[in-house]
């Protein structure tokens, strides 16, 4: 069943979808049921454009053992781009979306 | 029982119907041809959306004698591929339980129209669909019989609760006015067993006709014959209560 469990964030970037790429600006982080991968519940992200309707989406659905790697690994290799001195500076719009989101 | 000498025929398709608050929203429906009278049964999609297993359900109903209606209760969600608009749905968190209730009431009252109808008419549900249909049958007067396949999130805790689902569907028993055929897998995690205990414990208490089976070897979903949770025993057996269970209550 269920669990509704979902949590919202703003996004800055571009995803492929079946119709091409698009801009996104949502993405969705759920703990639910999966529309593909086979298990009852999965990390599911989907990636949207909320603007474009329904169909502007970008998914995956992952195992929690997949999800937890994946986190641990986009931290250490944002780490690694912050060490060598590569990250791009954010934008003050996004600075401002991310603080209302963690409000 | 279909015989191989009989003529039969259905009619499926897609209708308008008004839901909750007067809002017209579309809906998959199948009927047996012919001047009846014939029961009806309105189907309530689960999480995964108004999906092909929900269209080709609600015509295994209809070829089972009933006009058969599936609401499409993510309408206002827009429109697309049914996971891309269950998928924004989930996204939302889910409708609020008094929209699904009222897009329920008003498919019950579409079918009440009808002029081929016995005047009954049931519901069926699996998963949140499961639930949307028990709190139908329970806040909605002219439910005739429910089916409540592993219906989670019934039993709430009160951390649970928000403001699309205020109130935990077990609350509203007291109030349920048909039978009620429950199907579940032992191995299911929402419903639980011991929630279904919850549940049936307080339908016992009230004095409400049930029939609840449980199923070894199965989880969650044992019907959905595209997802590995299916279970191929368990689902003909569960598949064959549900019809005699209608053909008792709802002739």
């Amino acid at each position: 069943m269920c669990t509704m469990i979902v949590e919202k964030i703003n996004v800055e970037g571009s995803g492929k979808g079946s119709g091409g790429w698009i801009k996104l600006d949502q993405a969705n982080v759920s703990y639910d049921h999966p529309f593909n991968a086979p298990f009852e519940h999965a990390l599911n992200i989907d990636f949207v454009n909320e603007s474009l309707g329904p169909s502007a989406r970008v998914a995956v659905e992952l195992s929690e053992q997949a999800a937890r790697e994946l986190v641990r690994t986009i931290l250490a290799v944002l780490d690694r781009a912050e060490a060598g001195g590569h990250l791009e500076r954010i934008s003050a719009d996004s600075q401002v979306n991310c603080a209302t989101q963690n409000e | 029982m279909y015989r191989t000498d009989m003529y039969e025929g259905i009619l499926a398709e897609t209708v308008t119907i008004n839901g909750a608050n007067g809002d017209m929203i579309n809906a998959y429906m199948a009927r047996p041809l012919g001047a009846g009278p014939f029961s009806a049964m309105v189907l309530v999609h689960h999480m995964p959306g108004w999906d092909e297993w929900y269209r080709e359900a609600t015509f295994k109903f209809a070829n089972h004698g009933y006009v058969t209606l599936t609401p499409n209760l993510y309408f206002r969600a827009g429109h697309g591929t049914p996971e891309d608009v269950a998928a924004k749905v989930r996204g939302e968190g889910g409708i609020p339980d008094d929209q699904a209730v009222g897009d329920l009431a008003g498919a019950m009252i579409f079918l009440r129209g009808l002029p081929y109808g016995t005047g009954k008419v049931g519901i069926f549900g699996t998963c949140s669909g499961g639930r949307h249909a028990y709190l139908a049958a329970c806040r909605v007067p002219g439910f005739d019989a429910i089916v409540d396949c592993w219906g989670g999130n019934v039993v709430m805790t009160p951390e649970q609760l928000d403001t699309k689902r205020p109130v935990s569907p077990l609350d509203y028993t007291k109030d349920l006015s048909c039978p009620i055929l429950g199907l579940f897998g032992n191995e299911d995690k929402n419903p639980t067993p011991e929630q279904v205990d919850q549940h049936e414990a307080e339908l016992k208490k009230h004095n409400k006709s049930y029939e609840f089976h449980r199923y070894e070897g199965a989880g969650h979903g044992f019907f959905y014959y595209q997802y590995p949770a299916y279970r191929q025993a368990q689902a003909m057996d569960g598949w064959q209560k549900v019809f005699a269970f209608l053909e008792k209550v709802l002739p």
